[in-house]
This record gives structure tokens, C-alpha cells and sequence, in this order.
């Protein structure tokens, strides 16, 4: 063994969409850091859809953003199609989506890591988790050179033991054509971390000059396409449309003729997949009265002519593929470039960290992404950023930053991952965070940018155009809630214009605002501000008034939810001494060993009563702690 | 669960005679006491000082409706028994006005106490020795396990099969909302707002049903509760011994013996009833006899029913005028005693004063025109129906105000689906109203919500 002669603050494995965060966070945060990956033209590579954001991940991307991460801006760089999800459905979800240059996205996110400062990116296949005292020191190698470091960010995404399945074939890859990493689980397990297996799929992908689009319904990205990134003025590129087309009846009897030689189906397949992205298989047989599926047929970028079936991710044997393809309107002669495959993967289950990403029984030791259960690029990417912060700010000596379910969706996350004991891979919906109405996209920057600024990752530009924002923000409210509009003849008149009729009494634009019939647009006529604003400001004063009387009643909440999220539940404390408290409570307990009062209410299995016992024998504890001392 | 809600319950273990306490503790314990609270002298209990005893009514701050008279006890943090601002009101006991008292703190912002919370907040406060933390986990076990027992007899009782069922359709319709905001994408229509209308219109209506057998629960619970009525020496004490064929009340020539009240069980024909005997209504100077002349007005509002009685053989005098005026309106069966004697007062006398009212007449010396006046309490008790409610009945004031709030935030989730506000609104009462419902039968997570939309809708890519 060979001792790399640099040593680092921080080392992250992996180079996928949490690695890149973990590394530019630390890096940016003044850490001497490397990045590690078994292949250095696959970093921040799209494995499945070429998409980022849409429901509740794009709120995601707009946190990441706003607490100083990548994911937003290389978007904002490299897509070709910008869309706005949920218009009508209400400001709390509206989500952004956009499909991208899959090529682009990587080069351009290898070029920010390559120019970071403090950021090396060595080819290395991790083979072992270097450890002294139960501290993580560094990872070994496959050529046998130790790589020492302070902390250690694991972000091996599906590549632990990587098992590929296509029909009756199975291959070991992290990706189809990829190695896996086959011994560091190992190591994993050596060193007494529980590993289970997960799955998931991909579709395939056919050739664009043999798809007829002409026969298919087109979908174009909105105009003009709105940024993901706060500090992005304008996407100037040109967008490209994706299309829609449906499998029929023909489609779905070839998958039942089929469905014994489908890996899913022959009972190879062990790990479990995620139900919100069934296969072709299960939709076919789950719900068999239903008479065509969707497929969005997207293209994976500009240069290449590659097309994604997002719809139809299965794991038929190949010749079975060309027949499903070929039965669908508009793919009748599409050649496949790729076949669809599930695979297989280990997964640490995420009870085993802490909710700064920290591992339980590794000191300095971090997972992220994948490893942790998830799925989707932009809840690994957060959970890569958070991940990157907590090992700086653990080099530092300081705090972790943690945030709870009602400060951000990264939040909602951690806090269901470190809790909730999840053996499906974990995706985010907004249905899943209780704060809903406070954790918008739109007030992603108002919500974080302070936190990300205070631990040194946003920019003094971005702070002082957000600071900017604010401030205008700030007045205009202020500006509608006193100015008062008599009932004059002239502003009957153009309210009428407004469809709104009557006006009894003086009334604030603040209260005007509030009736349905009113916009800001409104607002603007009848009464405009001194100089015109950013629409974003605009859109955030509308709905701060618009949505006032919801979003004070879930404040209230947030204030209830706080306290018990402030009663910490000391380190020390021994649940297996614990009397009173249920048995399979006491386990499950120990097992996730809350950090407060208020995580523990959330472990399911866990009854207020047990809660109630709980704080009992806490205070006891304090107390006797307190007598010791005196 | 959160130390920082305010908390009320009644203090005092049920029964019917002495003090009856209930018990607010927390920030808005004294806010509280402010909106329903009057002293004679108008003072606000804000102004009270700590560790005083403080005489005045507690009100109804909607009807403004004198509720009882109180001794008002408040004792501010820290010197508490939890160590939080505490204030205690003493009522006169008896379950009525102790019942009234505790619901009107529940409106006015606090949370009923969980079993054995006080006790735990004392200790959590320090105001407890460690030697006591044993107990108070003894004290939550027991009561959870007592509140298990009663959860199983509810299972048996079908309570919460039905709110069970409602919660079950509440969390489709949350379901469908969600999968709406959650899946923009999907080649479906999940929510079809007529239907969903319509849907929310139908748990509502379930709601309104169970809450609609709580008075019935009541009467399981506690016995309907028939208060008598009338100027001293009318015959009050001599009819419930009559109705319950024992000798139980005082009965003298006297009159004002009777200065306590008297309540008594009695199964009428199947229907449990609580006899109620008060003090007889009228001006006195005897400050034990005002007492419970204070507290027989007390019982015109907490009585299902009112037998008031006058003397045949005497014209109405000035109290009973004021009598006829106090119980106006009220649910109440006039009574025409001493029909034995020469009559002076008649049924058409009283008719001009209450012409809605039914008369009975009676000689409760004689026994006459008792059964007429038992087919007439059970006729008013009853409604029109043959017994009470069968099956389902709400008897618990916890799971009273869970469905009461559960109903609030449905309506409002039903009038935002007809003015078709945003699904992020209409999502947030609707998921309010399933939390209500949740403390009945248990909570409905987001992954339950999940669960259901991706058995029930073919989603995904």
C-alpha cells in the first residue's frame, strides 16, 4: 500500500449528481477536497430520464439553488426545453421541469468541477473505507494507494454490487456497460453497516431519424422559459419540442405473451422497486383495464440522436423490446440504440445516519444520494450538498446545518430518511411535506439564501441581488397594505374593468388584492408602484397577500412544530434501561436514536404515550445528571 | 403532545356533591378566564392577582348566557401546580355546569388535557421530586391502558367502524387532490370536482349524523336530565319521591328545606333519567338558601328537560310569574299540582304566559296523574321516537370536538371546491379535517396517502 502524498479535508466518492454537489459545497467552503470516480466521462451523467426537476423536485433544485449548489444553474445551462407544472393547481406547487442536453449537462458540470479551486478529481475505483478508532480516515484504492482525508462522503449511487438485468440475462454493471464497484460493500459490511438491495429501470432508447413524430402529439416548452437558478436572468437557447404517443392493445398482449421472460416477473429480481415508476410490466398487469399508457418521447440533447421512451422502462429480453416498440404508433420502424434494463442495487438503509448525513457508526464517515435509498437526481443532489456542507462544517469544528420539515423540502428528506426506516427507493412529492403552502419554489431564495451565505457558499453578487429583491419585496407590500382606494366614480370605473363591482368603503389594495377576481396585474392599473418591479418580485408580493390568511395558519403550525423540535433528547440516553415504553417503541428507539422530542413523535410505531414517557424519563435523566454534578 | 399548548380538564373526580373544579393550565390559561369570566365588579382576571380566589359568573361569550357561578382560583407561573399560568374554576359541581364550564375553555383556545398531563407538566417543570417520575409513568400507562379499553368497546360499539368509514372516504378524496398536484403529467383525470363536491357533501353529512347522537350520548352516559322546578312548598320533593317511589327528599311543610339539590337515577321505562330536585326559586335572604336558588337557575341551562310545578289551588304569585319568564322557551313540561284542592289556577292561566308548553295535571299526594306525567317526560325526551338512537352514539366530549373540528375544516374545504380555489388549498382542510378525525381512530400519514394513490391509479414513467 502507497500513501497518496496529499491529504485532504474532504474526499468524496462517486461523481454523480450528489458527489458533485458534496464536492463543489466542500470545496467552496475553503476544504482541500478530492472527488473520486471510477470514470472521469461519466461525472453528473443522467442514467434514466433526460430531465431535471418537476413535482416537488423542482423545489428541490430551487433549494439547492438557494443555499449555493450547482443543480439549477448547469440546467439553466444546458437545457433544451423549459416547462411550468401545475399552473392552476395553486402558487405551493407549482413545480419546473426542464428536459436537457444530457452531454451538455455533464461537460458543462465537469468544467465547474475542473475550475473549482481546492477541487482535485482523481480516476480511482474505490475498493475500502480506511478506519482508525472508529473514524473514518481515508479510502483505499484499487491500485493499493490510501488517499487520506479527514472526512469521507460516499455517493456511490447504484454501483454497490450493480446487477443488471435484461430478460433472462443478468450482468454485474453500476450502469449497462459500466463496472460496478463490487468491493466496497464489502467493506461496508466488515465494518457492520446493514446493506439491503433496491431496484429500479430504465426504458429504451431508439433512434431519432427512424421515429415518426408526425403521427404523434407534440408538447413545446413554455414561452418565455423560466430560469430554475435565481441568480439566471434569461435562457437565451432555442427550445426543442418533446412528443406524446400511446402503447395499445397489441403492446400490452406482447408484454403478457412475455411476461415469464421478464426479469421482473421471473422472480430473479429481489430488491424492491419504486411503485410512483412502475415498469411497462406492472402497468400492464396492475391495472389491465386500462387500454393505452403514455410514452413522452424526448430527445436526449441537441448533438445526439438518441430518443427517450419515458413511459415504458422494462426488463424484457431484447428481441421482445423491438416487437413492444414496434407496436406503438409513430415507432413502427424505430431502431432501439438501447435496450431497457432494471437494475439492481445495495443501499444502506438510512437509519443508520444522522440527520446531518453522518453515519452512526463512523465517525466523519457520510452517505449520500442512492446510497441512502432515494432516487432522482435532484434528491441525491440535495442530499450531496447538505452532505458536502456538514463534512466542511464538521472539518470546521462547527454546528451541522440541519433543516427541519418546515424550513425546506431537503428537509422534508433527510428528516423521512433518518426516520422512517424506508425500504422503497424514496422520491419526493409535495404531498409528502406538511408545511406545503411555506416551502414554494418561488420563496426557495427568501427561505435559504441567508443560511447559505452565513456558511459561505453564495456569492457576494447573488447576496446582494437577493438582498435587493428582498428590500423591494419589503416595500411593496408595505406600499399595498396602506395605500387605500376611495370609492370614487373613476375607481368604481376601472375596477369594473377589473370584474370586480362595487366598492363600499375605502378599501386597502391589500384587501382588494385578497378578493378572487383581483391580480397584481390588477393592482398595477389601478394603482402603480413608483418604478416597475421584477416579475418575480411582483409574483412573491401577490402571493404573500393573496394567500395570507393560509399561510398564517400554517405559521401557527410551523411554531407548534418548532417546540418539539427544539426539545433535544440527550446522546446519553440508554433506551434499553427505559421503563414503561413499548417494547417494539424502546427498539425502534434505539434503533434511529432521535435527536429530538420531535423526531422521535415521527417514528412510526413510536405512541404519544410513549412520547409522554419518554419526556418523563428524560427530565429524570437531566436531573440526575444535574445531582451528580452538584 | 406539546408542552406548549394550553390545557383544561376537570379536576375533580366525578360526582355530584361539593366543588367541582376545572382546570386550565398554560400561556392563554388567563386569556381564557378573560373571554368567559365576568366579576361582579367587572374586573378582568388579567388583572387578579396571583394565588386569589376571585367570585364571579362564567359566561357564554356568544349567547352571553350565565353558565354557573364560580370561585375563580388563579395561580401564575412559576408558583403552580404545573408550574405554568394556571386558573381553576370552582363550579358547584354536579356534571352539568362542570361540563358547560369545560367546553367553553375548549372554544376559547385550549386543548383537552391528555390522561395524566398535568401531572407530567409538573414534573417536566421541575415541580415535582424525582422520586415521583415512577409514578407519573405509572399514571400515563394506566389511563392509556384505560383509554384502550375504551377504544375497544368503541370498536364494539361501532364508533369507530363509522368515523373509520368516514375517515376512509375523506382520505380518497384527499387522495385524489393529491394525486392531482402530485402527478400533473399523467393521462388522467383524478378529480372530478362535482363528484368531489358531492363526496365532501356526503362525509359531511356523515358528520352531522354522529354529532347529531351526542345528545343521545349524553343520555346514555349520564341519564337525561330532568330538573323540577317550582316556589317552595309547591311540592318538588313529594313528586320525586312520587316518581321514584322512595323516600329520598326532605319533605317538610316548611318551606326552603330542601336547600341542596337532590339528584337521583331513574329508569323510565328503559331510558335512564337523572331526577334533579331544587331548591325552591325565590327571593330570600338566607345566603345558603340563595346558593342553591343559584344553582337551580343554573340548571335552566344544563337540563334536557324541566318539570315546573305550580299549586292548583293558589293563584299565580310573583315568583311564579318569574319563574314562567326564566324558563321561556326553554324545553319544559308545566305542572298543575294540589289538583285535589279547590282549583284557582288553571291550564288556561298558564296558557296565556307559555301557550307551547304541555300541561299535566297532577296530585303527587294522591298519585294521581302520575303515569299521565312519565308518558309525558319520555314524549319530550324522546322527540317523537319510540327510544333513542340505535347503533352508533358519540358519548365522549373528546370525540365530540374532534368530529366538531373535523366538520369545520370540511366545510371549508367544500366551499373552496365550489368556488374552485387552488388544489393546494383545498388540500390543506381537507387534510386538517382527516387529522380531527385521527385522534379518533388514528392518524392518516402522507405515506398512507401515497399508498393509496399508487394502488389506486396507474402512475408513473
Amino acid at each position: 500500500m502507497t500513501v497518496y502524498p496529499k491529504q485532504y479535508d474532504v474526499i468524496v466518492v462517486g461523481a454523480g449528481h450528489a458527489g458533485c454537489e458534496a464536492a463543489l459545497a466542500a470545496s467552496r467552503m475553503g476544504c482541500e477536497t478530492l472527488i473520486a470516480t471510477i470514470n472521469l466521462d461519466t461525472i453528473a451523467k443522467m442514467s434514466c430520464n433526460p430531465a431535471i426537476g418537476g413535482l416537488a423536485k423542482g423545489h428541490l433544485v430551487k433549494e439547492i439553488d438557494a443555499l449555493g449548489g450547482e443543480m439549477a444553474k448547469n440546467i439553466d445551462k444546458t437545457g433544451i426545453q423549459f416547462r411550468q407544472l401545475n399552473t392552476k393547481k395553486g402558487p405551493a406547487v407549482r413545480s419546473s421541469r426542464a428536459q436537457a442536453d444530457k452531454e451538455a449537462y455533464q461537460h458543462e458540470m465537469r468544467r465547474v468541477l475542473e475550475k473549482q479551486a481546492r477541487l482535485d478529481i482523481e480516476p480511482v475505483l474505490v475498493e475500502e473505507l480506511l478506519t482508525e478508532n472508529g473514524r473514518c480516515i481515508g479510502i483505499l484504492s484499487h491500485t493499493d494507494t490510501a488517499f487520506l482525508g479527514k472526512t469521507v462522503v460516499l455517493t456511490t449511487g447504484t454501483f454497490l454490487k450493480g446487477l443488471v438485468h435484461v430478460g433472462e440475462v443478468t450482468y454485474s454493471a453500476g450502469r449497462a456497460g459500466e463496472s460496478s464497484a463490487e468491493k466496497l460493500s464489502e467493506s461496508f459490511l466488515k465494518l457492520g453497516f446493514e446493506i439491503s438491495r433496491l431496484k429500479t429501470g430504465t426504458p429504451p432508447r431508439v433512434k431519432k431519424d427512424t421515429v415518426n413524430f408526425d403521427v404523434m402529439a407534440i408538447q413545446p416548452g413554455d414561452e418565455p422559459p423560466r430560469p430554475f437558478s435565481f441568480s439566471t436572468e434569461k435562457i437565451s437557447q432555442a427550445q426543442m419540442p418533446c412528443h406524446l404517443t400511446y402503447t395499445n392493445e397489441k403492446t400490452h398482449q406482447i408484454i403478457r405473451d412475455n411476461i415469464k421472460s421478464s426479469a421482473m416477473y421471473s422472480g430473479r429480481i429481489v430488491g424492491i422497486g419504486p411503485r410512483y415508476c412502475p415498469s411497462i410490466e406492472d402497468k400492464v398487469v396492475r391495472f389491465s383495464d386500462k387500454d393505452r399508457h403514455q410514452i413522452f418521447v424526448e430527445p436526449e440533447g441537441r448533438n445526439t440522436d438518441e430518443i427517450y421512451l419515458n413511459g415504458i422502462s422494462a426488463s424484457l429480453p431484447e428481441a421482445v423490446q423491438v416487437e413492444m416498440v414496434h407496436s406503438i404508433k409513430g415507432l413502427e420502424n424505430a431502431q432501439i440504440l438501447r435496450f431497457a434494463y432494471a437494475v439492481e442495487y445495495d443501499f444502506a438503509p438510512a437509519t443508520q445516519i444522522y440527520a446531518n448525513l453522518e453515519t452512526k457508526r463512523v465517525e466523519n464517515l457520510f452517505f449520500a444520494g442512492q446510497l441512502n435509498g432515494t432516487t432522482g437526481y435532484e434528491e441525491a443532489a440535495a442530499q450531496g450538498l447538505m452532505s458536502g456542507i456538514n463534512a466542511a462544517l464538521k472539518v470546521r469544528g462547527q454546528e451541522p446545518l440541519i433543516l427541519d420539515r418546515s424550513q425546506a423540502y431537503i428537509g422534508v428528506l433527510i428528516d423521512d430518511l433518518v426516520t422512517r426506516d424506508i425500504r422503497e427507493p424514496y422520491r419526493m412529492f409535495t404531498s409528502r411535506a406538511e408545511y406545503r403552502l411555506a416551502l414554494r419554489e418561488d420563496n426557495a431564495d427568501l427561505r435559504l439564501t441567508e443560511i447559505g451565505r452565513r456558511i459561505g457558499l453564495v456569492d457576494d453578487s447573488t447576496y446582494n441581488q437577493f438582498q435587493q429583491k428582498k428590500l423591494l419585496i419589503q416595500e411593496e407590500l408595505e406600499r399595498i397594505n396602506q395605500t387605500v382606494l376611495n370609492p370614487t366614480l373613476r375607481t368604481l370605473d376601472e375596477l369594473k374593468q377589473c370584474g370586480i363591482d362595487g366598492l363600499d368603503k375605502p378599501t386597502s389594495l391589500a384587501d382588494l388584492l385578497k378578493r378572487p377576481a383581483m391580480s397584481y396585474e390588477g393592482i398595477k392599473q389601478l394603482s402603480p408602484p413608483i418604478r416597475p418591479l421584477p416579475t418575480a418580485v411582483e409574483k412573491q408580493v401577490e402571493i404573500q397577500i393573496k394567500y395570507d390568511g393560509y399561510i398564517r395558519r400554517q405559521t401557527l403550525q410551523i411554531e407548534r412544530f418548532k417546540k418539539l423540535e427544539h426539545l433535544p433528547i440527550p446522546d446519553e440516553i440508554d433506551y434499553g434501561s427505559i421503563h414503561g415504553i413499548k417494547t417494539e417503541a424502546r427498539e425502534k428507539l434505539a434503533k434511529i436514536h432521535p435527536a429530538s422530542i420531535g423526531q422521535a413523535s415521527r417514528i412510526p410505531g413510536v405512541s404519544p404515550a410513549d412520547i409522554s414517557i419518554l419526556m418523563v424519563r428524560i427530565k429524570e435523566f437531566q436531573r440526575s445528571q444535574t445531582a451528580k454534578i452538584a | 403532545m406539546s408542552l406548549s399548548d394550553t390545557i383544561a380538564a376537570i379536576a375533580t373526580p366525578r360526582g355530584e356533591g361539593g366543588i367541582g373544579i376545572v382546570r386550565v393550565s398554560g400561556a392563554l390559561a388567563v386569556p381564557i378566564a378573560c373571554k368567559i369570566f365576568r366579576s361582579p365588579r367587572h374586573i378582568s382576571p388579567a388583572q387578579f392577582s396571583t394565588h386569589t380566589l376571585n367570585y364571579g359568573r362564567v359566561v357564554n361569550p356568544v349567547s352571553n348566557a350565565v353558565i354557573d357561578e364560580v370561585m375563580l382560583g388563579i395561580m401564575l407561573a412559576p408558583k403552580s401546580y404545573t408550574a405554568e399560568d394556571v386558573v381553576e374554576f370552582n363550579c358547584h359541581g354536579g356534571v352539568i355546569p362542570l361540563q358547560q364550564v369545560l367546553e367553553l375553555t375548549l372554544r376559547a383556545g385550549a386543548r383537552l388535557a391528555e390522561p395524566g398531563e398535568f401531572t407530567k407538566r409538573a414534573f417536566l417543570n421541575d415541580r415535582l421530586d424525582l422520586a415521583q417520575a415512577e409514578a407519573v409513568v405509572d399514571l400515563i400507562q394506566s389511563q392509556t391502558e384505560l383509554n384502550f379499553r375504551v377504544a375497544m368497546d368503541l370498536l364494539s360499539g361501532k364508533l369507530s367502524q363509522e368515523v373509520n368509514a368516514l375517515s376512509d372516504r375523506l382520505a380518497d378524496l384527499l387522495a385524489e387532490v393529491e394525486a392531482s398536484i402530485d402527478f400533473p403529467d399523467e393521462d388522467l383525470d383524478f378529480i372530478d370536482l362535482a363528484a368531489a363536491r358531492k363526496s365532501a357533501e356526503a362525509i359531511l353529512n356523515g358528520l352531522n349524523r354522529l354529532m347529531a347522537t351526542a345528545p343521545d350520548g349524553k343520555i346514555l352516559r349520564e341519564g337525561a336530565r330532568v330538573a323540577i322546578l317550582g316556589k317552595p312548598n309547591v311540592g318538588k320533593s313529594s313528586l320525586l319521591n312520587a316518581l321514584l317511589q322512595q323516600e329520598r327528599a326532605i319533605v317538610t311543610e316548611i318551606p326552603g328545606t330542601t336547600r341542596d339539590t337532590i339528584e337521583e337515577p331513574l329508569n323510565l321505562r328503559g331510558i335512564p333519567l337523572k331526577l334533579i330536585d331544587t331548591a325552591g326559586i325565590h327571593q330570600t335572604e338566607d345566603v345558603v338558601e340563595r346558593q342553591g336558588i343559584v344553582r337551580s337557575k343554573s340548571y335552566l341551562d344544563g337540563a334536557d328537560l324541566l318539570l315546573v310545578m305550580f299549586d292548583a289551588s293558589q293563584p299565580l304569585t310573583e315568583a311564579d310569574r318569574q319563574l314562567l319568564d326564566a324558563v321561556n322557551r326553554s324545553n319544559a313540561i308545566f305542572i298543575l299540582n294540589k289538583v285535589d284542592l279547590p282549583v284557582v289556577t288553571t291550564i288556561a292561566t298558564l296558557q296565556t304566559y307559555a301557550p307551547q308548553n304541555s300541561v299535566v295535571k297532577t296530585s303527587v299526594l294522591y298519585g294521581d296523574g302520575i303515569e299521565d306525567l312519565k308518558t309525558a317526560v319520555l314524549k319530550e325526551i324522546l322527540k317523537g321516537r319510540e327510544t333513542i338512537s340505535e347503533g352508533v352514539i358519540v358519548t365522549n366530549i373528546r370525540h365530540y370536538e374532534a368530529l366538531r373540528r373535523a366538520k369545520i375544516a370540511l366545510e371549508q374545504a367544500r366551499d373552496s371546491l365550489f368556488q374552485a380555489q387552488s388544489h393546494d388549498l383545498i388540500a390543506v382542510d381537507l387534510r386538517t379535517s382527516l387529522d380531527c378525525l385521527g385522534e379518533i381512530v388514528g392518524k392518516i400519514t402522507a405515506e398512507d396517502i401515497l399508498d393509496r394513490i399508487f394502488s389506486q391509479f396507474c402512475i408513473g414513467k
